[in-house]
């Protein structure tokens, strides 16, 4: 039988909180914009290929300018391409966007992967670069464990918490947000109206590519500091989870970002503490069986945009 | 295959420009051509290294039949579910959770005779009830199916990493794998000198009749029937939420014997990440074959040579093994935009009302009239 005191030092420890606040970060950022394209009625499973390529996109960046707010930039373009054809290819064609989603991540890979091998050649040292460094915030980060936790981060952490009341309020309280729902849950009844569908699925899916190149950077430039082919390794998906799991709400989002980033250095400290008595597994499936229970309406109701998934084609097919 | 090609048949400027995957293909090929050039090698050299690493002796040969073989099992699987209408994603979960199966199977100590065939049927029924569940849900619950089968697809990899670490861990115990499964569970090798097994012709034949099946058998009309139109299927009395629960456990039990052949016929035990993307990859053979059984098996066999011959490309002149995934996705996007091109050809139209068409028609014209003395 464990003690509670090793408990307590499993899931309270500063170092911990932290290092879930980290983790979770590339996730939240995916999953914001995850949240804008969903909510314009384009479900994004490319967020996972857009990660990568900014992943890939930031070192490059980083590599070229030697600064890694240059490789933010680069990878904010980088993904935000790669979500103009994801647009482009779901808006204008109004062709499948599941299908469209698995050819952007096979394409991420493959152009990531290859464009890596092009630059740096073929080694199995990682190519590292300037990455990202924890700025605190002064008197903030004094304040014991809080402080620690959430103001002793790189700035991006900042930027990401500081997106999710952004994002709701863009959504809730502004006259865009109510246009960007109206596309996502009655895109006729929007377009009669005179709201450009077309034009604010552009917009959305663009920016979630971004968000999502963005949330690939700090997983290269804040955290690993290097590249490796598909090192994003399912992160996107987790991404859609928490965004199903959180509703489709950037609040919820953050929560469900959160519990899973933790789910991460959780297990490995259940590893190192050689602990028998949850199978680490077990933690690694939460996110996903969570999910699909907020799905199921087990743990109260999740219901995605209602046009989310469907094509809108302005001549009425 | 008449209707395939009627179905695949794009006329531009009055001409028919035959099979749109086929263009799809050439056009992704053509791009990476383009970016192995760029790499500073011979495009002709890197084609000719990839070909002789996917077919150059026994080995390789068998190797690329192996990976065809993976991806026509799952590939006809993921084309029989979007037959009826679902958009199963879940591949790579049924994949696993079918050689999960097929392992406790064939780890089991049996009557030799029976051992296969038992192993086979397990390896079925675990990736069609894991298929099935996701069906279920679907037709019972309204949830969407796409983002219930990525889920369960995190969740089918690491439950097989914790069976393989823990319950099922093979007995000294230093790697996340099973023992070996009994000898007479395992698939035969039918290619000396190779260890392309007899998974192939199980695979072909899979294919033959999933085609039987949706042509010429009433529970393949009812599944086209769901597929076209559910609304109009339940009107004419055919039970939509049954079709759509037995389509994912047939597509599903497809893809698990995928699995099952990978553990019975190659690697002969279950380790974590045994199968890294397939079923991601059979959703673009599914496509590329446009759903039909025998355009599978032609892109399977696409997908196959390219990942066994990437590497013997990236020895021989430095060109990255990512490419290939590049290629592959390339041609999947364009087999959509073909598709859909095909579908609404008025998305071609210019505000002037001219088709493209009409412009390639024009140009022609005009290049000929330039031609001509």
């Amino acid at each position: 039988m464990i003690s509670w005191d090793v408990l307590v030092e499993l899931f309270l420890s500063v170092g911990l909180l932290n290092a879930g606040v980290r983790l979770a970060t590339p996730i939240l950022l995916a999953a914001l914009g995850g949240i804008l394209s969903e909510r314009s009625g384009v479900i994004n499973i490319g967020l996972e290929g857009m990660m990568l390529i900014g992943a890939f996109a930031g070192v490059a960046g980083a590599r070229a300018f030697g600064s890694p707010w240059a490789g933010l930039v680069v990878a904010l373009a980088a993904g935000g391409l790669l979500a103009l054809v994801h647009a482009f290819v779901c808006v204008t064609l109004g062709a499948n966007q599941i299908v469209s989603g698995v050819a952007i991540n096979l394409i991420a890979l493959g152009l990531s992967g290859y464009l890596f091998r092009v630059m740096f050649g073929v080694t199995s040292e990682p190519v590292r670069v300037q990455p990202f460094t924890p700025a605190p915030i002064p008197g903030l980060s004094q304040i014991p464990i809080v402080g620690e936790v959430l103001f002793d981060q790189i700035p991006l952490v900042y930027l990401a918490l500081l997106l999710v009341p952004a994002l709701h309020w863009l959504l809730f309280r502004t006259t865009w947000g109510l246009q960007i729902r109206a596309v996502g849950e009655h895109p006729r009844a929007a377009d009669t109206v005179g709201i450009n569908v077309y034009r604010i699925r552009y917009l959305c899916v663009v920016a979630s590519g971004m968000l999502a190149g963005a949330g690939g950077t700090v997983l290269s430039l804040g955290q690993l500091n290097f590249f490796m082919e598909n090192m994003t390794g399912g992160r996107g998906f987790i991404a859609l989870a928490a965004l199903i799991f959180g509703r489709w709400n950037p609040w919820g989002t953050l929560v469900a970002t959160l519990l899973f980033g933790l789910a991460d250095p959780l297990q490995l400290r259940v590893q190192a503490f050689d602990l028998r008595i949850v199978p680490f597994h077990l933690l690694l499936m939460l996110p996903y069986v969570l999910s699909l229970l907020a799905l199921a309406g087990f743990v109260g109701r999740s219901i995605a945009p209602a046009a989310s998934g469907q094509p809108y084609l302005k001549d009425g097919e | 295959m008449n209707r395939l090609r009627a179905l695949t048949r794009i006329k531009l400027g009055g001409v028919v420009l035959g099979l749109a995957p086929v263009w799809a293909i050439l056009a992704a090929l053509l791009l990476g051509t383009a970016l192995i050039a760029v790499t500073g090698a011979s495009p002709i050299e890197a084609y000719r290294y990839l070909l002789r690493g996917a077919f150059g002796n026994a080995n390789s040969l068998g190797d690329t039949l192996i990976k065809t073989t993976t991806l026509v099992f799952a590939g006809v699987g993921m084309a029989f579910a979007f037959r009826c209408g679902v958009f199963n994603i879940g591949g790579e979960g049924q994949i696993y959770i079918g050689a999960l199966f097929a392992t406790v199977i064939g780890l089991l100590r049996l009557p030799p005779v029976i051992h296969l065939p038992l192993a086979l049927l397990a390896g079925f029924v675990g990736g069609g009830l894991w298929a099935a569940i996701a069906g279920w849900l679907k037709a019972r619950r309204g949830l969407n199916e796409i983002i219930v089968t990525i889920f369960m697809n995190y969740i089918a990899v690491i439950l097989v990493s914790y069976f393989v670490t823990g319950p099922l861990k093979e007995p000294p115990g230093y790697y996340p794998q099973t023992a070996e499964v009994a000898v007479a569970s395992q698939l035969p090798v039918i290619l000396p000198g190779s260890r392309l097994h007899a998974g192939l012709l199980l695979a072909l034949v899979s294919a033959v009749v999933i085609w039987v099946v949706l042509r010429r058998t009433s529970l393949g009309f009812q599944v086209r029937a769901v597929g076209a139109n559910p609304t109009a299927a339940r009107h004419a009395g055919i039970n939509v939420e049954g079709n759509i629960v037995l389509a994912m456990f047939i597509s599903g039990g497809l893809a698990g014997w995928a699995g099952t052949a990978e553990v019975l016929g190659v690697q002969h035990r279950l380790r974590d990440f045994f199968l890294v993307g397939f079923g991601y990859d059979a959703i673009a053979v599914a496509l590329l074959g446009q759903s039909d059984p025998f355009g599978v098996i032609l892109a399977a066999l696409f997908f196959g040579t390219l990942r066994t011959g990437s590497g013997a490309m990236q020895r021989g002149v430095g060109v990255p093994t990512a490419l290939v995934f590049l290629i592959q996705g390339l041609a999947v996007i364009f087999v959509l935009i073909g598709t859909v091109l095909r579908a609404r050809p008025q998305l071609l139209k210019s505000k002037k009302g001219e088709s493209v068409r009409d412009l390639v028609g024009r140009i022609g014209r005009t290049v000929l009239k330039r031609r001509a003395p």
